[in-house]
Protein backbone atom coordinates (compact mmCIF):
# COMPACT_ATOMS: atom_id res chain seq x y z
CA UNK A 1 0.00 0.00 0.00
CA UNK A 2 1.48 3.35 -0.96
CA UNK A 3 0.73 6.34 0.79
CA UNK A 4 0.54 9.58 -0.50
CA UNK A 5 3.16 12.09 -0.25
CA UNK A 6 0.92 14.47 1.54
CA UNK A 7 -0.08 12.17 4.64
CA UNK A 8 3.26 12.15 6.19
CA UNK A 9 3.26 16.27 6.17
CA UNK A 10 0.09 15.99 7.82
CA UNK A 11 1.60 14.11 10.88
CA UNK A 12 4.91 16.15 10.95
CA UNK A 13 3.26 19.94 9.89
CA UNK A 14 1.57 20.85 12.85
CA UNK A 15 5.32 20.40 15.43
CA UNK A 16 7.43 21.19 12.48
CA UNK A 17 5.39 24.69 11.85
CA UNK A 18 5.36 25.76 15.65
CA UNK A 19 8.77 24.84 16.27
CA UNK A 20 10.33 26.70 12.83
CA UNK A 21 7.86 30.08 14.39
CA UNK A 22 8.57 29.76 17.97
CA UNK A 23 11.77 28.32 18.70
CA UNK A 24 13.71 28.39 14.99
CA UNK A 25 12.59 31.88 13.81
CA UNK A 26 13.90 33.14 17.69
CA UNK A 27 17.49 31.84 17.08
CA UNK A 28 17.61 32.64 13.67
CA UNK A 29 16.44 36.45 14.79
CA UNK A 30 19.22 36.41 17.61
CA UNK A 31 21.83 36.22 15.54
CA UNK A 32 20.25 39.33 13.14
CA UNK A 33 19.19 41.21 16.54
CA UNK A 34 23.48 41.29 17.03
CA UNK A 35 23.73 43.73 14.11
CA UNK A 36 21.74 46.00 14.75
CA UNK A 37 20.60 48.68 17.31
CA UNK A 38 17.22 47.97 18.76
CA UNK A 39 16.19 49.40 22.19
CA UNK A 40 13.36 47.84 23.62
CA UNK A 41 9.74 48.93 23.50
CA UNK A 42 10.47 51.21 20.27
CA UNK A 43 9.39 49.47 16.63
CA UNK A 44 11.43 47.47 15.38
CA UNK A 45 11.53 49.44 11.91
CA UNK A 46 13.34 52.07 14.13
CA UNK A 47 16.18 49.85 14.64
CA UNK A 48 19.66 51.24 12.88
CA UNK A 49 22.10 48.71 11.42
CA UNK A 50 24.99 48.70 13.20
CA UNK A 51 26.93 46.26 11.50
CA UNK A 52 29.55 43.62 13.72
CA UNK A 53 30.16 46.64 16.18
CA UNK A 54 27.84 45.02 18.62
CA UNK A 55 30.15 41.69 18.24
CA UNK A 56 33.34 43.40 18.29
CA UNK A 57 32.32 45.19 21.60
CA UNK A 58 30.96 41.51 23.21
CA UNK A 59 34.43 39.72 22.40
CA UNK A 60 36.31 42.37 23.38
CA UNK A 61 35.37 42.82 26.80
CA UNK A 62 37.09 40.36 28.84
CA UNK A 63 33.79 39.56 30.61
CA UNK A 64 32.45 37.85 28.19
CA UNK A 65 35.66 35.23 27.82
CA UNK A 66 35.52 34.91 31.73
CA UNK A 67 32.22 34.38 31.73
CA UNK A 68 32.56 31.54 28.82
CA UNK A 69 35.57 30.07 31.31
CA UNK A 70 33.04 29.96 33.87
CA UNK A 71 30.47 28.15 31.86
CA UNK A 72 33.21 25.49 30.80
CA UNK A 73 34.33 24.94 34.28
CA UNK A 74 30.68 24.59 35.35
CA UNK A 75 29.30 22.08 33.12
CA UNK A 76 32.49 20.47 32.62
CA UNK A 77 32.58 20.04 36.79
CA UNK A 78 28.98 19.28 37.28
CA UNK A 79 28.49 16.65 34.31
CA UNK A 80 31.68 14.77 35.68
CA UNK A 81 31.03 14.91 39.32
CA UNK A 82 27.05 13.65 38.46
CA UNK A 83 28.26 10.82 35.93
CA UNK A 84 30.87 9.82 37.76
CA UNK A 85 28.91 9.67 41.13
CA UNK A 86 25.73 8.23 39.53
CA UNK A 87 27.31 5.70 37.87
CA UNK A 88 28.89 4.89 41.33
CA UNK A 89 25.86 4.72 43.03
CA UNK A 90 23.98 2.72 40.45
CA UNK A 91 26.82 0.02 40.51
CA UNK A 92 26.58 -0.20 44.31
CA UNK A 93 22.88 0.02 44.78
CA UNK A 94 21.91 -1.63 41.12
CA UNK A 95 20.30 -4.79 42.88
CA UNK A 96 16.68 -4.24 43.53
CA UNK A 97 15.41 -4.54 46.74
CA UNK A 98 11.78 -4.13 49.14
CA UNK A 99 11.29 -0.58 48.58
CA UNK A 100 12.77 0.24 45.92
CA UNK A 101 10.53 1.93 43.90
CA UNK A 102 9.73 4.13 46.66
CA UNK A 103 13.37 5.34 46.70
CA UNK A 104 13.33 5.81 42.90
CA UNK A 105 10.35 8.06 43.45
CA UNK A 106 12.06 9.89 46.58
CA UNK A 107 15.39 10.43 43.98
CA UNK A 108 13.19 12.21 40.95
CA UNK A 109 11.52 14.63 43.43
CA UNK A 110 14.43 17.33 42.92
CA UNK A 111 13.93 17.58 38.99
CA UNK A 112 10.66 18.45 40.01
CA UNK A 113 10.64 21.54 41.68
CA UNK A 114 10.41 24.96 40.82
CA UNK A 115 14.11 26.67 39.90
CA UNK A 116 13.22 29.39 42.04
CA UNK A 117 12.65 27.29 44.82
CA UNK A 118 15.37 25.03 44.63
CA UNK A 119 17.86 28.38 43.90
CA UNK A 120 16.58 30.05 47.37
CA UNK A 121 16.29 26.56 49.31
CA UNK A 122 20.13 26.39 48.71
CA UNK A 123 20.56 30.63 49.46
CA UNK A 124 18.69 29.81 52.36
CA UNK A 125 21.18 27.02 53.17
CA UNK A 126 24.18 28.37 52.61
CA UNK A 127 23.68 31.66 54.07
CA UNK A 128 26.79 32.26 56.68
CA UNK A 129 24.58 33.22 59.70
CA UNK A 130 22.07 31.02 59.65
CA UNK A 131 22.30 28.11 56.86
CA UNK A 132 21.87 24.60 57.38
CA UNK A 133 25.02 23.63 55.70
CA UNK A 134 27.16 26.12 57.91
CA UNK A 135 25.21 24.42 61.63
CA UNK A 136 26.19 21.05 60.37
CA UNK A 137 29.51 21.58 59.86
CA UNK A 138 29.25 23.26 63.16
CA UNK A 139 28.85 20.18 64.55
CA UNK A 140 31.58 18.50 63.38
CA UNK A 141 33.54 21.15 64.62
CA UNK A 142 34.27 22.89 61.28
CA UNK A 143 33.93 26.91 61.40
CA UNK A 144 31.49 28.22 59.38
CA UNK A 145 32.30 29.35 55.91
CA UNK A 146 31.03 32.60 53.58
CA UNK A 147 29.59 30.48 51.26
CA UNK A 148 28.09 32.88 48.97
CA UNK A 149 30.60 35.77 49.81
CA UNK A 150 33.47 33.69 48.25
CA UNK A 151 34.39 33.59 44.73
CA UNK A 152 35.42 29.74 45.00
CA UNK A 153 33.02 28.51 47.38
CA UNK A 154 30.01 30.52 45.55
CA UNK A 155 30.69 28.34 42.39
CA UNK A 156 30.84 25.14 44.74
CA UNK A 157 27.92 26.45 45.55
CA UNK A 158 26.16 26.59 42.21
CA UNK A 159 27.82 22.79 41.17
CA UNK A 160 26.29 21.49 44.46
CA UNK A 161 22.97 22.59 43.49
CA UNK A 162 23.20 21.14 40.18
CA UNK A 163 24.88 17.92 41.38
CA UNK A 164 21.95 17.74 43.71
CA UNK A 165 19.09 18.26 41.55
CA UNK A 166 20.83 15.73 38.21
CA UNK A 167 22.77 13.44 40.26
CA UNK A 168 19.94 11.33 40.42
CA UNK A 169 18.72 11.07 36.67
CA UNK A 170 22.08 9.71 36.08
CA UNK A 171 21.89 7.21 38.80
CA UNK A 172 18.08 6.05 37.50
CA UNK A 173 19.52 5.71 33.99
CA UNK A 174 22.34 3.92 34.94
CA UNK A 175 20.42 1.47 36.98
CA UNK A 176 17.81 1.28 34.41
CA UNK A 177 20.81 0.27 31.89
CA UNK A 178 22.55 -2.11 34.26
CA UNK A 179 19.23 -4.17 34.63
CA UNK A 180 18.91 -4.38 31.17
CA UNK A 181 22.44 -6.24 30.86
CA UNK A 182 21.70 -9.92 29.98
CA UNK A 183 22.13 -11.87 32.91
CA UNK A 184 23.21 -14.63 30.88
CA UNK A 185 26.60 -13.01 29.88
CA UNK A 186 27.14 -11.89 33.57
CA UNK A 187 27.07 -15.45 34.84
CA UNK A 188 29.41 -16.28 31.99
CA UNK A 189 31.67 -14.20 33.35
CA UNK A 190 31.14 -15.17 36.58
CA UNK A 191 31.87 -18.55 35.52
CA UNK A 192 35.44 -17.51 34.13
CA UNK A 193 36.72 -16.03 37.21
CA UNK A 194 35.99 -12.69 36.72
CA UNK A 195 35.88 -10.78 40.15
CA UNK A 196 34.01 -7.89 40.83
CA UNK A 197 35.91 -5.08 39.17
CA UNK A 198 36.61 -7.20 36.08
CA UNK A 199 33.17 -7.59 35.77
CA UNK A 200 32.06 -4.40 36.52
CA UNK A 201 34.95 -2.58 34.01
CA UNK A 202 35.26 -5.08 31.26
CA UNK A 203 31.51 -6.22 31.21
CA UNK A 204 28.67 -4.16 32.99
CA UNK A 205 30.38 -0.87 31.40
CA UNK A 206 30.98 -1.44 28.12
CA UNK A 207 27.76 -3.19 27.44
CA UNK A 208 25.98 -0.22 28.96
CA UNK A 209 28.60 2.16 27.07
CA UNK A 210 25.50 3.47 24.20
CA UNK A 211 22.76 4.70 27.31
CA UNK A 212 26.26 5.90 29.10
CA UNK A 213 27.04 8.52 26.30
CA UNK A 214 23.35 8.94 25.60
CA UNK A 215 23.27 10.82 29.41
CA UNK A 216 26.44 12.64 29.28
CA UNK A 217 25.04 14.23 26.15
CA UNK A 218 21.69 15.17 27.72
CA UNK A 219 23.53 16.04 30.66
CA UNK A 220 26.02 18.23 29.22
CA UNK A 221 23.44 20.22 26.96
CA UNK A 222 21.15 20.99 30.02
CA UNK A 223 24.63 22.45 32.10
CA UNK A 224 24.81 25.16 29.17
CA UNK A 225 21.04 25.61 29.45
CA UNK A 226 21.07 26.07 33.53
CA UNK A 227 19.92 29.60 34.24
CA UNK A 228 17.06 29.99 36.82
CA UNK A 229 18.81 28.16 40.06
CA UNK A 230 21.88 30.31 40.04
CA UNK A 231 20.00 33.42 39.14
CA UNK A 232 18.14 33.58 42.00
CA UNK A 233 21.09 31.48 44.28
CA UNK A 234 24.00 33.76 43.63
CA UNK A 235 22.70 36.18 40.45
CA UNK A 236 26.35 35.51 38.97
CA UNK A 237 28.30 36.96 42.23
CA UNK A 238 30.07 37.39 43.76
CA UNK A 239 31.57 40.02 41.55
CA UNK A 240 31.19 37.59 38.40
CA UNK A 241 32.44 34.26 39.52
CA UNK A 242 29.35 32.45 39.36
CA UNK A 243 28.40 34.51 35.90
CA UNK A 244 27.72 31.63 33.64
CA UNK A 245 26.87 32.88 29.85
CA UNK A 246 23.32 32.43 29.81
CA UNK A 247 23.11 35.03 32.90
CA UNK A 248 25.52 37.36 31.67
CA UNK A 249 23.27 37.26 28.41
CA UNK A 250 20.48 37.97 30.30
CA UNK A 251 22.21 40.49 32.42
CA UNK A 252 22.96 42.18 29.13
CA UNK A 253 19.95 42.34 27.69
CA UNK A 254 17.75 42.91 30.42
CA UNK A 255 19.67 45.04 33.20
CA UNK A 256 22.34 46.97 30.74
CA UNK A 257 19.82 47.36 27.96
CA UNK A 258 22.59 46.59 25.72
CA UNK A 259 20.29 44.10 23.30
CA UNK A 260 22.71 44.09 20.41
CA UNK A 261 25.86 43.22 22.47
CA UNK A 262 23.61 40.23 24.01
CA UNK A 263 22.45 38.81 21.21
CA UNK A 264 26.16 38.74 20.10
CA UNK A 265 27.25 36.66 23.15
CA UNK A 266 24.17 34.93 22.22
CA UNK A 267 25.62 33.75 19.01
CA UNK A 268 28.89 32.54 20.84
CA UNK A 269 26.28 30.27 23.32
CA UNK A 270 24.77 29.15 20.90
CA UNK A 271 28.14 28.28 18.55
CA UNK A 272 29.32 26.32 21.50
CA UNK A 273 26.48 24.30 21.64
CA UNK A 274 26.06 23.96 18.54
CA UNK A 275 29.41 22.26 18.21
CA UNK A 276 29.19 19.97 21.00
CA UNK A 277 25.54 18.84 19.42
CA UNK A 278 27.35 18.26 16.29
CA UNK A 279 29.84 15.97 17.80
CA UNK A 280 26.69 14.13 19.43
CA UNK A 281 24.94 13.40 16.15
CA UNK A 282 27.85 12.49 14.25
CA UNK A 283 28.53 9.95 16.96
CA UNK A 284 24.81 8.83 16.48
CA UNK A 285 20.94 10.56 15.85
CA UNK A 286 18.62 8.87 17.78
CA UNK A 287 15.84 10.13 15.39
CA UNK A 288 17.45 8.73 12.81
CA UNK A 289 17.13 5.12 11.96
CA UNK A 290 17.74 4.33 8.32
CA UNK A 291 21.09 3.26 8.68
CA UNK B 1 22.84 -15.74 45.49
CA UNK B 2 22.25 -14.55 49.00
CA UNK B 3 24.18 -11.61 50.72
CA UNK B 4 25.26 -11.44 53.69
CA UNK B 5 23.10 -9.62 56.09
CA UNK B 6 25.75 -6.58 56.72
CA UNK B 7 26.06 -5.65 53.07
CA UNK B 8 22.08 -5.82 52.70
CA UNK B 9 22.27 -3.20 55.90
CA UNK B 10 24.85 -1.14 54.30
CA UNK B 11 22.72 -1.22 51.23
CA UNK B 12 19.75 0.03 52.60
CA UNK B 13 21.70 2.81 54.99
CA UNK B 14 23.09 4.22 51.64
CA UNK B 15 19.58 4.43 50.14
CA UNK B 16 18.36 5.97 53.12
CA UNK B 17 21.27 8.61 53.25
CA UNK B 18 20.47 9.16 49.96
CA UNK B 19 17.13 9.48 50.06
CA UNK B 20 17.38 12.07 53.03
CA UNK B 21 20.13 14.37 50.48
CA UNK B 22 17.19 14.33 47.71
CA UNK B 23 14.81 15.66 49.96
CA UNK B 24 16.24 18.05 52.64
CA UNK B 25 16.51 20.67 50.59
CA UNK B 26 12.92 20.34 50.04
CA UNK B 27 11.96 19.74 53.70
CA UNK B 28 13.62 23.48 54.19
CA UNK B 29 11.66 24.96 51.60
CA UNK B 30 8.72 23.86 53.33
CA UNK B 31 9.98 24.23 56.76
CA UNK B 32 11.19 27.73 56.34
CA UNK B 33 7.70 28.37 55.04
CA UNK B 34 5.90 27.79 58.23
CA UNK B 35 8.32 29.94 60.11
CA UNK B 36 8.10 33.26 61.76
CA UNK B 37 10.31 36.20 60.48
CA UNK B 38 12.09 35.86 64.06
CA UNK B 39 13.57 31.90 63.75
CA UNK B 40 14.15 32.59 59.83
CA UNK B 41 17.07 34.95 61.17
CA UNK B 42 17.68 32.73 64.28
CA UNK B 43 21.38 32.24 64.97
CA UNK B 44 22.12 29.66 65.45
CA UNK B 45 19.68 27.80 63.31
CA UNK B 46 16.67 26.74 65.63
CA UNK B 47 15.50 23.01 64.17
CA UNK B 48 12.38 23.34 66.77
CA UNK B 49 10.57 26.21 66.50
CA UNK B 50 6.25 26.94 66.42
CA UNK B 51 4.71 26.72 63.02
CA UNK B 52 2.92 29.30 61.60
CA UNK B 53 0.81 29.50 59.10
CA UNK B 54 0.75 32.83 58.54
CA UNK B 55 3.32 33.01 55.70
CA UNK B 56 0.32 31.19 53.78
CA UNK B 57 -2.13 33.13 55.27
CA UNK B 58 -0.17 36.00 53.05
CA UNK B 59 0.54 34.86 50.53
CA UNK B 60 -2.92 33.60 49.58
CA UNK B 61 -4.22 36.83 50.49
CA UNK B 62 -2.42 38.69 48.18
CA UNK B 63 -4.69 40.35 45.92
CA UNK B 64 -4.37 38.94 43.01
CA UNK B 65 -2.97 35.09 43.71
CA UNK B 66 -6.18 33.21 42.15
CA UNK B 67 -5.65 35.24 39.36
CA UNK B 68 -1.74 33.95 39.12
CA UNK B 69 -2.41 30.51 39.99
CA UNK B 70 -5.48 30.51 37.23
CA UNK B 71 -2.38 31.47 34.55
CA UNK B 72 -0.32 28.86 35.96
CA UNK B 73 -2.83 26.31 35.60
CA UNK B 74 -4.11 27.44 32.20
CA UNK B 75 -0.77 27.74 30.70
CA UNK B 76 0.75 24.98 32.29
CA UNK B 77 -2.10 22.36 31.08
CA UNK B 78 -2.66 23.99 27.69
CA UNK B 79 1.33 23.54 26.81
CA UNK B 80 1.17 20.25 28.73
CA UNK B 81 -1.64 18.80 26.10
CA UNK B 82 -0.72 20.53 23.36
CA UNK B 83 3.02 19.45 23.38
CA UNK B 84 1.56 15.75 23.71
CA UNK B 85 -1.01 15.88 20.63
CA UNK B 86 1.78 17.64 18.33
CA UNK B 87 4.81 15.53 19.45
CA UNK B 88 2.84 12.41 19.32
CA UNK B 89 2.19 12.89 15.48
CA UNK B 90 5.15 14.12 14.70
CA UNK B 91 6.64 11.38 16.41
CA UNK B 92 4.64 8.67 14.73
CA UNK B 93 5.21 10.49 11.29
CA UNK B 94 8.90 10.50 11.10
CA UNK B 95 9.18 6.72 12.70
CA UNK B 96 6.43 5.53 10.07
CA UNK B 97 7.09 7.75 7.25
CA UNK B 98 10.21 8.48 4.75
CA UNK B 99 9.40 11.60 2.97
CA UNK B 100 11.94 14.24 1.65
CA UNK B 101 13.57 16.60 4.35
CA UNK B 102 13.10 14.03 6.99
CA UNK B 103 16.66 14.27 8.12
CA UNK B 104 16.45 17.70 8.12
CA UNK B 105 13.79 17.65 10.22
CA UNK B 106 14.86 15.36 12.62
CA UNK B 107 18.59 16.95 13.04
CA UNK B 108 17.39 20.91 13.25
CA UNK B 109 14.67 19.01 16.01
CA UNK B 110 17.56 17.63 17.89
CA UNK B 111 19.96 21.19 17.61
CA UNK B 112 16.37 22.82 19.01
CA UNK B 113 16.51 20.89 22.05
CA UNK B 114 20.10 21.86 23.19
CA UNK B 115 18.90 25.52 22.40
CA UNK B 116 19.49 27.92 25.93
CA UNK B 117 16.42 29.56 26.26
CA UNK B 118 18.76 32.55 28.02
CA UNK B 119 19.41 32.97 23.79
CA UNK B 120 16.10 32.60 23.17
CA UNK B 121 14.73 35.59 25.70
CA UNK B 122 15.67 38.90 23.36
CA UNK B 123 14.05 37.45 20.16
CA UNK B 124 11.47 36.26 21.82
CA UNK B 125 10.32 39.77 23.29
CA UNK B 126 10.99 41.48 20.04
CA UNK B 127 8.70 39.08 18.00
CA UNK B 128 6.39 38.42 20.83
CA UNK B 129 6.03 42.14 20.27
CA UNK B 130 5.24 42.10 16.38
CA UNK B 131 2.79 39.52 17.01
CA UNK B 132 0.77 41.20 20.36
CA UNK B 133 1.18 38.17 22.03
CA UNK B 134 3.70 39.83 24.83
CA UNK B 135 1.26 39.53 27.90
CA UNK B 136 -0.50 37.08 26.58
CA UNK B 137 -0.96 33.47 28.07
CA UNK B 138 -0.94 32.13 24.72
CA UNK B 139 2.14 33.39 23.69
CA UNK B 140 3.62 31.96 26.97
CA UNK B 141 1.79 28.80 25.22
CA UNK B 142 3.24 28.80 21.99
CA UNK B 143 6.83 29.30 23.47
CA UNK B 144 6.59 26.78 25.85
CA UNK B 145 5.00 24.53 22.99
CA UNK B 146 7.94 25.16 20.87
CA UNK B 147 10.79 24.63 23.47
CA UNK B 148 9.22 21.74 24.67
CA UNK B 149 8.42 19.95 21.06
CA UNK B 150 11.97 18.56 20.51
CA UNK B 151 12.40 16.67 23.59
CA UNK B 152 8.33 15.31 23.38
CA UNK B 153 9.14 14.18 19.72
CA UNK B 154 12.46 12.10 20.79
CA UNK B 155 11.28 10.27 23.52
CA UNK B 156 7.83 9.49 21.82
CA UNK B 157 10.19 8.19 18.66
CA UNK B 158 11.30 5.84 20.57
CA UNK B 159 8.05 4.70 21.84
CA UNK B 160 6.42 4.72 18.27
CA UNK B 161 9.12 2.11 16.67
CA UNK B 162 8.72 -0.46 19.54
CA UNK B 163 5.63 -1.29 18.36
CA UNK B 164 5.41 -3.23 15.34
CA UNK B 165 3.76 -2.08 12.11
CA UNK B 166 2.40 -5.58 11.93
CA UNK B 167 -0.34 -4.57 14.71
CA UNK B 168 -1.59 -1.57 13.51
CA UNK B 169 -1.71 -3.49 9.92
CA UNK B 170 -3.70 -5.73 11.85
CA UNK B 171 -6.24 -3.28 13.05
CA UNK B 172 -6.72 -1.57 10.39
CA UNK B 173 -7.94 -4.97 8.01
CA UNK B 174 -10.22 -5.74 11.24
CA UNK B 175 -11.87 -2.43 10.21
CA UNK B 176 -10.26 0.03 12.60
CA UNK B 177 -9.91 3.72 11.44
CA UNK B 178 -6.24 6.35 11.57
CA UNK B 179 -7.67 7.23 15.05
CA UNK B 180 -8.57 3.92 16.50
CA UNK B 181 -5.64 2.22 15.63
CA UNK B 182 -3.96 5.45 17.25
CA UNK B 183 -5.92 4.74 21.03
CA UNK B 184 -6.36 1.18 20.90
CA UNK B 185 -2.34 0.14 19.68
CA UNK B 186 -0.71 2.91 19.73
CA UNK B 187 -1.76 5.02 23.11
CA UNK B 188 -1.36 2.16 25.77
CA UNK B 189 2.02 0.58 24.99
CA UNK B 190 2.87 4.30 24.43
CA UNK B 191 1.95 5.28 27.86
CA UNK B 192 5.21 5.57 30.27
CA UNK B 193 6.30 7.66 27.44
CA UNK B 194 3.79 9.77 27.49
CA UNK B 195 4.03 10.00 31.25
CA UNK B 196 7.49 11.18 31.56
CA UNK B 197 6.67 13.56 28.06
CA UNK B 198 4.29 15.22 30.44
CA UNK B 199 5.86 15.56 33.35
CA UNK B 200 8.96 16.86 31.71
CA UNK B 201 6.76 19.48 29.57
CA UNK B 202 4.81 20.43 32.77
CA UNK B 203 7.56 21.07 34.50
CA UNK B 204 9.33 23.43 31.84
CA UNK B 205 5.87 25.02 31.71
CA UNK B 206 5.06 25.11 35.32
CA UNK B 207 7.80 25.96 37.03
CA UNK B 208 9.69 28.75 34.32
CA UNK B 209 10.02 31.68 35.35
CA UNK B 210 12.85 33.93 33.33
CA UNK B 211 10.92 33.87 30.06
CA UNK B 212 7.62 34.21 31.22
CA UNK B 213 8.89 37.49 33.95
CA UNK B 214 10.01 38.66 30.38
CA UNK B 215 6.74 38.08 28.66
CA UNK B 216 4.06 39.04 31.67
CA UNK B 217 2.39 42.10 32.93
CA UNK B 218 0.84 42.17 36.44
CA UNK B 219 -2.22 40.40 34.79
CA UNK B 220 -0.57 37.56 33.15
CA UNK B 221 1.94 36.26 35.73
CA UNK B 222 2.22 33.44 36.83
CA UNK B 223 3.13 31.63 40.14
CA UNK B 224 7.04 31.72 39.48
CA UNK B 225 7.21 34.50 38.38
CA UNK B 226 4.95 36.07 41.14
CA UNK B 227 7.49 34.59 44.12
CA UNK B 228 10.46 35.66 41.88
CA UNK B 229 8.98 39.07 43.00
CA UNK B 230 10.07 38.71 46.49
CA UNK B 231 13.43 38.60 45.88
CA UNK B 232 14.78 42.17 45.67
CA UNK B 233 17.57 43.93 45.83
CA UNK B 234 16.48 44.87 49.69
CA UNK B 235 16.69 40.98 50.31
CA UNK B 236 14.65 38.26 50.32
CA UNK B 237 11.15 37.80 52.20
CA UNK B 238 11.84 34.20 52.85
CA UNK B 239 8.89 33.35 54.77
CA UNK B 240 6.08 33.80 51.82
CA UNK B 241 8.27 32.99 48.82
CA UNK B 242 8.72 29.73 50.14
CA UNK B 243 5.26 29.39 51.05
CA UNK B 244 4.54 29.93 47.65
CA UNK B 245 7.55 27.26 46.42
CA UNK B 246 6.15 25.27 48.66
CA UNK B 247 2.02 25.44 47.18
CA UNK B 248 3.71 25.86 43.26
CA UNK B 249 5.23 22.25 44.32
CA UNK B 250 2.24 20.44 44.70
CA UNK B 251 0.92 19.51 41.61
CA UNK B 252 3.88 18.45 40.05
CA UNK B 253 4.69 16.10 43.58
CA UNK B 254 1.14 14.95 42.77
CA UNK B 255 1.86 13.99 39.43
CA UNK B 256 5.03 12.13 40.36
CA UNK B 257 3.99 10.11 43.79
CA UNK B 258 0.80 9.05 40.62
CA UNK B 259 2.82 8.47 37.79
CA UNK B 260 6.69 7.91 39.38
CA UNK B 261 7.16 4.60 38.13
CA UNK B 262 5.91 5.37 34.22
CA UNK B 263 7.64 8.21 34.70
CA UNK B 264 10.99 6.45 35.11
CA UNK B 265 10.06 3.70 32.44
CA UNK B 266 9.41 6.50 30.23
CA UNK B 267 12.39 8.07 30.46
CA UNK B 268 15.03 5.23 30.45
CA UNK B 269 12.91 3.51 27.80
CA UNK B 270 14.45 5.11 25.22
CA UNK B 271 17.63 5.31 25.98
CA UNK B 272 18.07 1.78 27.24
CA UNK B 273 16.69 0.16 24.17
CA UNK B 274 17.61 2.80 21.50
Amino acid sequence: MRTPSWVPILYVGPAAAIMAAACLYPVISALQLGLYDWSMGTPWSAARWVGLDAFAAAFSNPRVWSSLWTTLLFAGVCVTAEMLLGIALALALERPVRGTAVFRTLFILPMMIAPIAVGLAWRYMFDAQFGLINAVLGLLRIAPMTWLADPTLAFAAIVIADVWQWTPFVFIMMVAALANVDSAVIEASRIDGANWWQMTTLVKLPMIAHVIAITLMMRLVDAFRVLEVIYVLTFGGPGDSTEILALHIYKTAFVGQQLGVAAAISVLLLVVVAALSWIALRISNPLDNEK
Amino acid sequence: MKRSPLLAAAHYAMLVGLAVLCIAPIAVIFATSLRQQVDIFAEPLNFIFTPTLENYRAVLQEDKFDRYLYNSLFVGLISTAATLVLGCMAAYGLARFRFPGRRTLAYTTLLLRTVPLAVMAIPVFLIWNEWHLVNSLWGLILLYVAVNLPFTIWLLYGFVLQVPVELEEAAAIDGCGPLRVFTKVLLPLMAPGLAAASIFTFRIAWNEFILALVLTDRHSRTLPVAASLFVTDMGVDWGRVMAMGSLIAIPPLIFTFVAARQIITGLTAGAVKG
